[in-house]
């Protein structure tokens, strides 16, 4: 069994108006995705603004409450725990959020910042949990001797790290990496990349890898899933991806993307317009209105996303 | 020197600095380039290597104080800086123009985008509000607004990032500049939409004929657009180079690491999972080492970069290195 299994999830929010706060539509943020991630493994999830990446992020934690679905994490079946259970949970299925200057407490020195986890979850002495911060920040490339300054007196790409020592306080198995990187610098995010996939074959750690930089997927992902408008559009491992996209969205994607070779050929597939609003997302395929290939049944009926072969998953009626 | 002849813009000796609490912030300092007639220049740096604020100070953008522009910029036979603030306006908008990042930020919330455009034209070129609102209605056909005589009559809020963009880049290009600084006017959008506002850059570009210098970060979108590049680094030029030579055969240390530390689709199969780094960071304006400004970050550092600041050297045509290894 996978480590994390999300089958189907849903998130709908809805949309009230007026002075009664009638509920006058819903944004389907997440429409029914799901994939599973093994022990060790990362699976990217990139997609444009308003795919729902994130929002699948977030419901998986519970940290927003999903309309719908099942999630299946170390065998245990995330809705049915309690409050106290699932903050036992979270000991191991951790996050890392984008700004990193909004989700450190700027209150706290960082050493309190990472040791709150530990204090939390784990009965040791003071000088036990301090032996561990000292640990972890050495882990993420900081000197210990900073953990008694405060986060204002850090960079972006430090910050990020504290980040992320704090997320490996308790020894997690998996971490949910909300674009974690796209708030860096060029030369930071690579330092930060590659810490993360050094960590990662260190504690075998699984990821979630979220952002909307295809490049930046491509590189730390084992498997990468594209999300449109809430759904799932491909799912394949990284080469997989890149050698032999098979939905229309995904072609799009990988030749939008600008290539640091001046050599390359660009064959642009130029995508029209915008990304419809997802409180009215089209009928029948969600991408059917911006697609060059869209058939009549594209127009009715929403497209399953089927293996065709070698774990590929597709959900388009294309031949 | 032969290339200044031609020269739209020619910068020499900029020196833009902020005066602070903590100190002078030396934001740009000492930097020389050119701009040619119908060419994309690229300017690409990190966070305060001064980039942006090149552009700024071409345009006048900045208060001053605290801010203090020296220097010469040499546009049209005149030096930019000399001009009083009629002069500087009269350029503005008109012969040199300007595109930002964020276009929520630069549109006028208030105004519709109609009457943003037409603001531009009438007070550049001096018509009647009716032709000034029909020129906006063709400039905002021309960056393929859908229904854009609608859409004239909106506000920014109703639109979305790439409709702003378009619309900013409409009005940017109303009076038919000579020259366009795009400060990294896709770095907001989702990469479909960048394709697409590329793509529409390019057009126009070749049909006003305007030169372009493109500021940004992403060296994909400087590899697609830019035929020249300058490489930017804590407030000076550490590089120049066409854009070929500078991808395939990068002088500075900075750069190397630049184009090492990007991931690229499918590169992970030759080079690993590792990228290269550039350990260290950049160092703060108020903490500048001595010598050279890179040197604690260099993989290629000798002992004379820690001591002096070494010189720029002309390897070529448009071609220059500020690095002790070009010696």
């Amino acid at each position: 069994m996978a480590l994390l299994e999300v089958s189907n999830l849903k998130k709908h929010f809805p949309v009230k108006k007026g002075i009664l706060s009638r509920t006058v539509g819903e944004v389907r943020a997440v429409d029914g995705v799901s994939f599973a991630i093994e022990r060790g493994e990362t699976l990217g999830l990139v997609g444009e603004s308003g795919c729902g990446k994130t929002t699948v992020g977030r419901s998986i934690l519970r940290l927003t409450e999903p309309t719908s679905g099942d999630i299946t994490f170390n065998g245990q079946d995330l809705h049915r725990l309690s409050r106290e259970e699932l903050r036992k949970m979270r000991a191991s299925f951790q996050i890392i959020f984008q700004d990193p200057f909004s989700s450190l407490d700027p209150r706290m020195s960082v050493g309190d910042i990472i040791a709150e986890p530990i204090r939390n979850h784990v009965a040791c002495s003071r000088s036990e949990r301090r032996d561990r911060v000292a640990h972890l920040l050495d882990k993420v490339g900081l000197h210990p001797a900073q953990m008694s300054r405060y986060p204002h007196e850090f960079s972006g790409g430090q910050r990020q790290r504290i980040g992320i020592a704090r997320a490996l306080a308790l020894n997690p198995l998996a971490i949910v990496c909300d674009e974690p990187v796209s708030a860096l610098d060029v030369s930071i995010q690579a330092q930060v990349i590659n810490l993360l996939v050094e960590l990662q074959e260190e504690m075998n750690l699984s990821y979630l890898f979220i952002a909307h930089d295809l490049s930046v997927v491509e590189h730390i992902s084992n498997r990468v899933a594209v999300m449109y408008l809430g759904r799932i559009a491909e799912l394949a491992t990284d080469e997989e991806l890149y050698r032999n996209p098979l939905h229309p969205y995904t072609k799009a994607l990988l030749s939008a993307v600008p290539v640091p070779d001046p050599d390359a050929r660009m064959q642009r597939i130029i995508l029209e317009g915008d990304v419809p609003s997802p409180l009215s997302p089209p009928a029948g395929c969600v991408f059917h209105n911006r697609c060059a290939s869209r058939k009549k049944i594209c127009t009715e009926e929403r497209p399953p996303l089927q293996d065709v072969g070698g774990g590929h998953l597709v959900a388009c009626h294309g031949g | 020197m032969k290339g200044q002849e031609n020269a739209l813009l020619s910068i020499r000796g900029l020196r833009t600095l902020f005066h602070t609490i903590d100190g002078v912030m030396k934001a740009v300092d000492g930097v020389d380039m050119e701009v040619f007639r119908g060419e994309t220049l690229g300017l690409v740096g990190e966070s305060g290597c001064g980039k942006s604020v090149t552009a700024l100070s071409v345009l006048r953008l900045l208060a001053c104080p605290p801010a203090e522009i020296r220097g010469t910029i040499q546009f049209r036979g005149e030096n930019l800086l000399d001009l009083n603030r009629e002069g500087i306006r009269k350029i503005r908008g008109n012969a040199i123009s300007m595109i930002f990042q964020e276009p929520m930020t630069s549109l006028n919330p208030v105004l519709t985008i109609g009457e943003q455009i037409a603001e531009a034209v009438r007070f550049h070129r001096g018509v009647s509000r009716q032709e000034a609102w029909r020129w906006a209605e063709q400039m905002l056909q021309m960056v393929q607004i859908p229904s854009p005589r609608q859409r004239a009559r909106e506000y920014p809020h109703k639109l979305s990032g790439g409709m702003r963009q378009r619309a900013m880049i409409a009005m940017a290009l109303s009076c038919n500049p000579q020259l366009l600084f795009a400060d990294e006017p896709t770095t907001a959008l989702d990469v479909t939409i960048q394709a697409q506002i590329l793509n529409l850059m390019k057009r126009l570009k070749d049909e006003f004929n305007t030169s372009i210098v493109l500021i940004t970060h992403d060296l994909g979108v400087i590899a697609e657009m830019a035929s020249r590049v300058i490489v930017m680094y804590a407030g000076q030029v550490v590089e120049e180079a066409p854009v070929r030579d500078l991808f395939k055969d990068p002088g500075h240390p900075y750069t190397q690491g630049l184009l090492g530390s990007v991931p690229v689709i499918g590169r992970k199969a030759r080079t690993g999972r590792r990228l290269q780094e550039i350990p260290g960071v950049v160092p703060g304006p108020l903490e500048m080492p001595g010598g050279c400004r890179f040197h604690p970050r260099c993989a290629r550092v000798m002992d004379v970069c820690r001591k002096e600041e070494p010189q720029e050297v002309r390897l070529g045509e448009h071609r220059r290195l500020k690095c002790w290894l070009a010696g």
